[in-house]
């Protein structure tokens, strides 16, 4: 230990209980490598990493179906193929881990991406309005959409969960209203504003297909990792989804931290709206009606704690790809799609129950 | 000491939370260099007292002075700014975050150039290493791993860096409250020597604590707190334990001149 030990002022000196101190250990302060079971070291390592859970089942599902469907699953194109199957739920896995992380939960990040594609596809198709303008507009109003939860919650401090259950019926009557319930045809799109299907295009590299749109996902997910991870406004996000009462008292502006949260998922959601189109082709107002339950399914199984602060945003890109690993391998093997179905049910509850004993970490 | 200025002080604090009234006039002096004990029976106002100082509570009414300017505080982050920092209770520590990032959470260090204005990049190096520095000062560098998260420190480890985080930024005031309430006998005595540490760092340090021996040892003065207000102020070399409890309950009035102190 340290010298100050020795240097406690003699005046006042210890309490005459406290004498026999001077005999006991002194190793308090120190932070030494205790023994640790073979468990318990995976457990730490798990902590310290926890994204290693989702990576490793990642790993041993693609092995365990590239063994059992053999090449038609485990070639660069069925691969490459998955990526642009979860690119759109990835994407709004996304946002939705921005939101997970502040202990909160977002229902209406699929109401907002069809609402804001919905938007895009009017402008730029039926009132031709140039398509730049169409996409900027969608980019506000996604994220004024995200604020505007991120309002509710922080100002009407409504438990999130309830916030946006209400605005994910709110944004998908929207939607209903300003599309009349049509979908915006495909050559409708090609004629009038092709930009918008620009996610949809593909391009080859290595005998794969990526589309645009699984390259847009990997990008927001590298965007978002670098503002989590390496500014201060990532820290505060971790802050305030670990101890919000603590964060506030450490000098963080927490609600105004968590509107931002809110804000920039809502403007994930509005990119995921342009790629959407891509991805479907149309602007589909029906679309995506499951799109928030299937994201949150990819941030659980990504390993971020429903309970907040903690998780690699990384895990979720990883989450979604598992759930799409399993979707195609199961139907190459021709497994019906109900055991698709049955096993990512199991994966969440394997993905929580992990998540807590990984929590449970003792010092 | 008395014949200082004080750096912090109070008169006339109001608090009321609706039909309760918290603080009713308080007053409270801090002078240079001390260590004033604030202590009181469960529900005198003591927390009320310091959230109003540390900037956690606005006040009704009343007036406070840092270093003889008014002021007045409607979050932590200006008493911080202004000089007062505080180790909370709860310690207000992020479990999941790093000792650095904690220790920084609110006023991290950016890189210098674009890096840290256009892409507010962290400068994670430098936090490190002044994180390091300030847990050594205060005698607590044994820990090897500062990127450790806090959640696998023990109890007196994470006072700790709660009280180093405070030193460390500290300028003027440091408050603490109920430091030693959660920890052990040894780990108590760590953090009443870290206090002392910081005392002769010449940063005077407002003590709120239900442990009489603690307060007894380390405190120059007591300021005894009862039904809202501040009721004396005493020194503990004058008076015995029984006496400030008798005080603190209302048991015995305390003398004239401790009054007007």
């Amino acid at each position: 230990m340290t010298s100050s030990v020795d240097t406690a002022p003699a005046a006042r000196g210890a309490q005459a209980y406290e004498e026999s101190l001077e005999q006991s250990d002194r190793s308090l302060a120190e932070f030494e490598a205790r023994h640790q079971s073979a468990l318990d070291r995976i457990q730490h390592f798990l902590h310290g990493y926890p994204t290693m859970v989702p990576v490793i089942v990642l790993l041993v599902s693609v092995l365990a179906f590239g063994i059992v469907a053999g090449d038609r699953f485990f070639s660069a194109f069925n691969l490459s193929l998955i990526m642009q199957q979860v690119s759109i739920i990835g994407i709004l896995a996304a946002a939705q881990s921005l939101v997970i992380l502040t202990a909160g939960i977002d229902l209406s990040v699929a109401a907002i991406m069809v609402l804001m594609s919905v938007i895009m596809g009017n402008l730029a198709v039926s009132m031709g309005v140039p398509t730049p303008i169409a996409l900027l507009v969608g980019f506000a109003g996604g994220t004024a959409a995200g604020a505007l939860n991120g309002l509710l919650v922080t100002r009407l401090k409504l438990p999130p969960f309830i916030t946006t259950l209400g605005t994910w019926n709110i944004f998908f009557a929207l939607n209903l209203w300003l599309s009349g319930a049509q979908s915006i045809r495909s050559q409708d799109i090609d004629e009038q504003a092709p930009i918008l299907k620009i996610f949809g295009e593909n391009f080859g590299m290595f005998g794969a297909q990526f589309s645009y749109g699984s390259v847009l996902m990997v990008l927001i997910f590298a965007a978002l990792w670098y503002l989590l991870n390496r500014t201060a406004w990532g820290r505060h996000v971790y802050a305030v989804g670990d101890d919000k009462e603590a964060a506030e008292l450490a000098g963080i502006r927490t609600n105004r931290t968590l509107v931002s949260v809110y804000a920039l998922a809502g403007l994930v959601c509005a990119l995921g709206a342009w790629a959407s189109i891509g991805r479907v082709g149309s602007v589909s107002p029906q679309s995506f009606y499951e799109g928030n339950l299937q994201s949150i399914t990819a941030v659980v199984i990504g390993g971020i704690s429903l309970f907040g602060g903690r998780g690699s945003i990384m895990g979720p890109l990883i989450g979604a790809l598992i759930v799409g690993v399993f979707q195609s391998g199961l139907r190459l093997v021709g497994v019906d799609v109900l055991w698709q179905v049955f096993a990512i049910g199991w994966l969440i509850i394997i993905a929580v129950a992990i998540d807590q004993w990984i929590r449970k970490v003792s010092a | 000491m008395s014949e200082n200025v004080p750096i912090l002080s109070a008169r006339g604090l109001v608090k009321r939370y609706g039909r309760v009234t918290a603080l009713d006039r308080a007053d409270f002096d801090l002078y240079p260099g001390e260590i004033l004990a604030v202590i009181g029976d469960n529900g005198a106002g003591k927390s009320s007292l310091i959230k109003a100082l540390s900037g956690a509570v606005s006040i009704d009414e009343g007036d406070m002075t840092l270093e003889g300017r008014p002021m007045r505080f409607s979050s932590p982050m200006e008493a911080r700014d202004a000089g007062i920092e505080t180790v909370y209770q709860t310690l207000a520590l992020s479990p999941a975050l790093s000792i650095a990032d904690n220790m920084f959470l609110g006023r991290e260090i950016r890189k210098k150039g674009p890096l840290g204005s256009i892409f507010k990049l962290l400068d994670r190096a430098e936090m490190e290493k002044v994180a390091r520095q300030k847990l050594s000062d205060l005698g607590l560098m044994t820990i090897q791993n500062i990127a450790q998260p806090v959640e696998t420190l023990s109890g007196g480890q994470r006072q700790g860096v709660a009280v180093a985080r405070a030193a460390a930024f500290g300028s003027k005031v440091i408050i603490m409250d109920e430091p030693t309430a959660a920890l052990g006998v040894k780990e108590s005595r760590r953090v009443l020597e870290l206090i002392l540490d910081v005392k002769r760092r010449g940063i005077p340090i407002v003590l709120i604590s239900h442990n009489m021996p603690h307060v007894f040892e380390v405190a120059d003065r007591i300021h005894i707190h009862r039904l809202g207000r501040r009721l004396c102020v005493i020194k503990p070399k004058d008076y015995s334990m029984s006496d400030a409890v008798a005080f603190m309950t209302g048991a015995k009035t305390p003398p004239e001149e401790a009054i007007a102190a």
